[in-house]
């Protein structure tokens, strides 16, 4: 997203190389950050159509467009690849051009792998999609995966699933290891880090929970792969194993995975809320205690993904507490965006209309996840549509609104140009309609008693459902307005100004837009 | 069929347009239930949305205050606060007593459920690619619960019935006013068993047996429909469950009827068949036991689900075909259907499909060959 222009500027350094080898080659934190954003964009489009295949067949109820065995393998490639595809990419190519800029280093601390923890991508969900075209079809799990039907039952391709999920752990990783030693080695003087801009600091955390859980995943799949080649029983009752000890491994991965793809977010809207309300952050230092308290406590509430596996008594209430206590964390900052926004003056250019659409519909899933976590109501709500409207809530108006967010407000520093406002409201309202037409009557069929990862429903649920597939294809087709927008701002647009933003505050502000393709040899001074 | 979707598009124009009136029979809500297990899980459910609206309310509130009122445009200026820790504190206090209150309640529920003991009746649930089994303890009665709607109502060749996809050939009976235990367990993957208005869902996990229970108070006679809830394979979907509750008098009797039909079934297992017989029990079998997988056509579906029609087995291998049908294939979806099937029915479906869509063996199998099979 970085334009050509080759900054001779006053520190001698050297433009970007010519041609595809300097996207190939590149140790640029902004080439590498420009390649994760368009992958992950291009990921989004991918898993947006098999999201719009699932709804097309959901439209009415029997079966129409596609069959049960095909429906299993769109729902698992679309979840597997939002997650691992899409948002978490997202976050990391955000990561590379932001993290620098804000805390005043020329560059990431280990250029090199961050070359490497690019370039696997394409080839671990290549590998991925591949395996689509094969005969015994892509993996149809679910993104959970749960052995025994990922093992035992599963169709021979689950090898290259393993495989890639390997490859994206590996740069997962390495992903989060840069950032940790970057925040920890180049930060500019008087940079300290309780000054640290709060995008840095949720990036910070998340790159720890990325480290302590992606070697988990990277375990619970080895031991499929050792279930299903090398004759061990780990998930086979049949040769003393515990299906129910797969899950375990998984969720402990899975749950902090759930704050990995939303603590960022948090820290975005934590940078949009105050300059658009003209009015420095509410409660910094309490921002960054209750996201430590998020992820500390994502290590200890797996199970409440497990209330109806038949865990004992004592346990089903420790995880039940437990996972309340997170209301309290998420509470704090919630009601911080809103005391931000109380007495700012405040604009709603299209990153603020994104954020205040994040604090709201984010809210709306974290209510759901609070009726989730009382154990007795989940065995009604577990495995219904009432969990997919809930997780859509978090992550698509919480985590890909925030990234959206995020792009539209530091688009005019990438690229030099002001995004054209009325297609960005335009993009805004589209995506915020869309995403609420289809996700909200989700809770009303999950109460009724739909069943989640079902290719046909019985006869009551059809009216909601028909709703729900109207608003996916406004939401997805709403993204070819945002693709479009980018395109366009990329190529031209009016000037944008270093600051950008008339409230904007930080360092990234502080240098010319678009940002040179060298910043910050010398570092600034924080005072 | 583009009549029938534009049908549905205006029926969801409306729908939006008359929302208040048209919701009424569109099934908003979580079902209040039939036991007392379950309304107190609807109390719980209705409580904690309460509270999360008036938080709603009011965080949203000032939200929406402030975007009104706050805005640079009305000529706000902004002040410049921006800690408090006397908020800070009391933001972190009030939901921890909120939380407080809530878990209480939701824990005296959760000890309710989890109390399994002084059951009268039990009854394990087994659950299989895509079907479930139901042995009823200490009765010697036991069954399986096959999807009677038709692929013709699911591939859109006829309308649908009233109760599509919630519909088995085997209900599973239980006595009203009495404790019912139910012991879940699976033979394959891992299912889920769920009947919404008695509240009861828990995982089937091969070499688990889970328990739950429930009280269907006199009075509340019927049929409840549920569903499996844990994604178990391509036919997930298809595999629901109906629980019929009869008083206790009926239930003993429907016991005695069940014992009756099993020792019939035996003895007519030594009688003749004929050809044309044996085909036309065969087509039943084979439309409800093995053309979920294998199709309606005998053809297969995917990779996974080999075809009948043109099979060597089905061809060729007449020993084969009885020894895969009684003992099934391990590790495949291929099940034994010993437990499942008569040796009448396994007879007449071999027989079936050694003889249709152009499998033209003309071999007839008898269930005497199917009872020497076994030994």
């Amino acid at each position: 997203m970085t334009t050509a222009t080759a900054s001779h500027d006053d520190h001698g350094h050297h433009g970007p190389a010519k041609g595809i080898m300097r996207w190939v080659l590149t140790t640029n934190h902004k080439d590498i950050g420009s390649m994760y954003l368009w992958f992950s964009f291009a990921m989004l489009l991918t898993g947006g159509v098999m999201a719009l295949i699932v709804r097309a067949e959901l439209f009415q109820p029997g079966m129409q467009l596609i069959r049960p065995e095909f429906y299993n393998q769109m729902t698992t490639m679309h979840g597997l690849i939002m997650v691992f595809g899409a948002i978490m990419p997202a976050f990391v190519g955000l990561a590379n051009w932001m993290v620098p800029l804000m805390i005043g280093a020329p560059d990431m601390a280990l250029p090199r792998m961050n070359n490497w923890s690019f370039w696997i991508l394409p080839f671990a969900f290549g590998m991925l999609l591949f395996t689509l075209f094969t005969e015994a079809g892509a993996p149809n799990f679910g993104w959970t995966f749960y052995a025994p039907l990922s093992t035992t039952y599963a169709p021979s391709s689950v090898t290259y699933f393993i495989f890639g999920v390997h490859m994206m752990g590996i740069s997962s990783i390495m992903g989060a290891i840069n950032i940790i030693v970057t925040i920890l080695n180049l930060r500019a003087p008087g940079m300290t880090l309780m000054k640290m801009p709060l995008f840095v600091w949720t990036w910070f955390i998340t790159a720890y929970l990325l480290v302590a859980v992606m070697p988990v995943l990277a375990g619970v799949v080895t031991m499929m792969l050792m279930d299903i080649h090398y004759g061990t029983a780990f998930f086979d009752a049949a040769g003393g194993g515990d299906p129910v000890l797969f899950q375990h491994v998984f969720w402990f991965f899975g749950h902090p995975e759930v704050y990995i793809m939303i603590l960022p977010a948090f820290g975005i809207v934590s940078q949009i809320i105050p300059t658009f309300a003209r009015k420095p952050l509410f409660g910094y230092a309490s921002m960054v205690y209750a996201t430590s308290s998020i992820a500390f406590l994502s290590f200890i509430v797996w199970a409440h993904h497990m209330f109806t596996v038949g865990l004992p008594l004592q346990t089903e209430l420790f995880f039940m507490y437990a996972t309340m206590l997170i209301a309290i964390p998420t509470g704090v900052k919630v009601f911080n965006w809103v005391s931000t926004m109380f007495r700012g003056s405040m604009t709603f250019e299209t990153p603020m209309l994104f954020a205040i659409a994040f604090v709201v519909l984010f809210t709306i899933g974290g209510f759901s996840g609070l009726m989730l976590s009382i154990a007795p109501a989940d065995f009604q709500y577990h495995d219904t549509y009432f969990v997919v409207a809930h997780f859509h809530y978090v992550l698509v108006p919480g985590a890909l609104f925030g990234i959206i967010a995020g792009v539209y407000y530091w688009l005019p520093k990438w690229t030099g140009h002001y995004y054209n406002e009325n297609l960005g409201k335009f993009h805004f309202w589209m995506s915020f309609i869309g995403v609420n037409i289809t996700f909200f009557p989700m809770h009303f069929i999950g109460l009724a008693g739909m069943p989640r990862r079902i290719p046909d429903y019985a006869l009551q649920f059809a009216d909601f459902n028909a709703i729900a597939t109207v608003g996916a294809f406004i939401f997805g087709f709403s993204q070819l307005i945002f693709l479009f927008l980018l395109i366009k701002t990329i190529r031209g647009g009016e000037k944008a100004t270093d600051r950008v933003w008339e409230g904007a505050e930080g360092l990234e502000w502080t240098i010319p837009s678009p940002a040179p393709y060298h910043t910050f040899a010398e570092p600034p001074h924080v005072k | 069929m583009y009549f029938r979707t534009w049908q549905r598009l205006s029926s969801v124009v409306l729908g939006l347009v008359f929302a208040p009136a048209a919701m009424a029979d569109w099934g908003l809500n979580m079902p209040v239930g039939i036991t007392e297990v379950s309304q107190s899980i609807f109390e719980l459910h209705m409580l904690i949305f309460w509270i999360c609206v008036w938080i709603g309310v009011v965080v949203f509130g000032v939200m929406f205050y402030s975007i009104f009122k706050h805005r640079k445009s009305k000529g706000a200026v902004a002040s410049k606060f921006h800690e408090s820790l006397g908020l800070e504190l009391l933001w972190t206090a009030i939901p921890t007593v909120i939380l407080i209150a809530m878990a209480v309640p939701a824990t005296s529920v959760l000890i309710q459920m989890y109390d399994t003991t002084n059951s009268d009746v039990d009854i394990k649930i087994t659950g299989h690619q895509w079907k479930w089994q139901y042995d009823y303890l200490g009765e010697d009665v036991g069954f399986f619960s096959n999807l009677t709607t038709t692929t013709d109502e699911i591939y859109n060749r006829t309308e649908k019935g009233e109760n599509y996809l919630e519909e088995v050939d085997n209900h599973v009976v239980v006595p009203t006013g009495k404790k019912i235990r139910f012991l879940i367990t699976s033979n394959d993957v891992i299912h889920a068993w769920w009947l919404p208005e008695i509240a009861v869902k828990k995982d089937a996990i091969p070499g688990y047996i889970n328990e739950s229970w429930a009280l269907i108070p006199e009075g509340e006679e019927g049929l409840y429909r549920g569903k499996c809830a844990e994604l178990c394979g391509v036919q997930h979907g298809f595999m629901p469950i109906v629980l019929e509750a009869v008083t206790a008098d009926e239930y003993q009797a429907w016991l005695d009827d069940q014992r009756a039909g099993k020792v019939a079934e035996a003895a007519a297992a030594l009688g003749d068949f004929s050809y044309d017989e044996l085909m036309v029990e065969g087509a039943e079998v084979y439309a409800r036991s093995c053309a979920g997988c294998h199709g309606t056509e005998g053809q297969g579906m995917g990779t996974i689900f080999p075809a009948l029609a043109g099979s060597p087995i089905a061809l060729n291998d007449m020993a084969g075909h009885i020894d895969i049908v009684i003992n099934g294939k391990p590790g495949t979806a291929m099940q034994s259907f010993t437990a499942q099937l008569s040796d009448v029915q396994i007879a007449a479906v071999i027989t079936f499909e050694r003889n249709a869509w152009g499998n033209d063996t003309g071999e007839t199998v008898t269930p005497q060959m199917i009872i020497d099979a076994k030994k």
